[in-house]
């Protein structure tokens, strides 16, 4: 078989049959394209995790993107995108037409109450553990708290803010602590 | 337009999720709410869904809002707004920049942005259980505490570290979900 065509098919597979989420999609992807076809060296693999976690947008789209590049160059992006969005798009597509009627049920909209509860629990269970990951330090706590409160207040006061600009003005801090600390690393020499 | 309104709405969200599926959660609630395009309760309907159908979760709502909106070319629109972002900047980076990771400043960037992406997934589900558990969406409101809800939320969590002692992972999210799908069947069924 030639290789965009594996290619596509191994991108529909894995667009098809990935439940939660984008890192148990990685371990399905070192399987397939670095252990059972070495297309793909180890170290390269690794390099594209850090690459598709440090960038904006889904793990799925960003991982697809590179692996096609480096497997067929641009075509080989288009095809492997493609063919992992594909999928969850036929899927949610069919059932964004009878969700209504579906919850329209008596008991489907009381299930569907305890789910609410439920999806708030996930949430909030995936911020906690990430909050475990995080680096313990002054940066972050001061970072961390400073955002919680700043969503609060605006959600609970109703005020209009963007969190897109939570996440361009810690960025920009980010930014201007490490250039800080530059400039004083210079001054002591 | 709604169709362009879609994409570059979605063209938006795609630029800026950090920290994949729930790192978009917030940023996606306050944009679906906001114009109006889902309400609260479907929003977290949708998000169930999400997690028991297979997919990246900027891809899935991306369809589902889409086609809410738009019907089919309103979901193409808004899943090629999703998709592309990441799609270019990828391609960037594998292709020119291949260094990327080692600049410092791109280093300094991701510093920020990282504490921040954790706050706005958990200061987002504490207004999520404020308004689900308690009835509070803003200081205006009284509270109207939702006891079944309540309930089930405590309920949910005790399960959670029992198996998290059992098996030293969390539940899978699709478990949860039919768990609570059962006992939200059960308990909303009768008035209290």
């Amino acid at each position: 078989m030639k290789r965009s065509a594996a290619l596509f098919l191994t991108f529909l597979k894995i667009g098809a049959f990935t439940f939660g989420g984008g890192y148990a999609m990685i371990a399905l992807l070192e399987n397939e394209f670095v252990e059972k076809k070495k297309w793909i060296e180890k170290d390269e693999f690794l390099d594209m995790v850090v690459v598709a976690e440090s960038t904006p947008g889904p793990l799925a789209i960003n991982s697809a993107t590179y692996i096609g590049y480096k497997l067929e160059g641009i075509v080989g992006s288009a095809l492997a995108t493609l063919a992992v969005s594909i999928p969850s798009f036929i899927i949610i597509f069919c059932i964004s037409l009878f969700l209504d009627q579906f919850l329209d049920l008596k008991y489907v909209f009381y299930a569907f109450k305890g789910i609410q509860v439920c999806v708030v629990y996930l949430i909030l269970s995936a911020g906690i553990k990430m909050l475990g990951g995080l680096e313990k330090n002054l940066f972050n706590t001061v970072i961390l708290l400073t955002v919680i409160a700043a969503m609060l207040f605006c959600s609970l006061f109703v005020v209009s803010f963007s969190s897109v600009f939570c996440i361009l003005i810690s960025g920009a801090v980010g930014v201007s602590v490490y250039l800080l600390k530059k400039i004083g690393e210079k001054n002591k020499k | 337009m709604i169709y362009l309104k879609l994409f570059l709405t979605f063209l938006m969200i795609g630029s800026l999720s950090f920290g994949g599926g729930y790192g978009m959660i917030s940023l996606v609630r306050e944009t679906v709410i906001s114009n109006g395009w889902l309400t609260e309760d479907e929003f977290l309907n949708f998000i169930a869904v999400s997690e028991s159908t297979p997919g990246p979760l900027a891809v899935n709502i991306a369809t589902f809002v889409g086609s809410s909106q738009g019907g089919i070319l309103g979901s193409l629109f808004a899943t090629l707004g999703v998709i592309l972002p990441s799609f270019v900047i990828i391609l960037l980076i594998a292709a020119v920049l291949k260094n990327f990771m080692k600049y410092n400043g791109v280093n300094a960037f991701l510093m920020g942005v990282r504490p921040c992406i954790v706050a706005m997934i958990l200061a987002t589900a504490v207004s999520m259980a404020l308004s689900a558990l308690l009835g509070i969406s803003s200081v205006t409101d009284s509270i109207v505490p939702d006891i079944r809800s309540a309930v089930l939320f405590a309920v949910l969590w005790i399960l959670h570290f029992a198996y998290k002692k059992a098996k030293c992972s969390a539940p899978p999210p699709i478990l949860m979900i039919l768990l609570s799908g059962v006992l939200g069947a059960v308990i909303f069924r009768f008035e209290i």
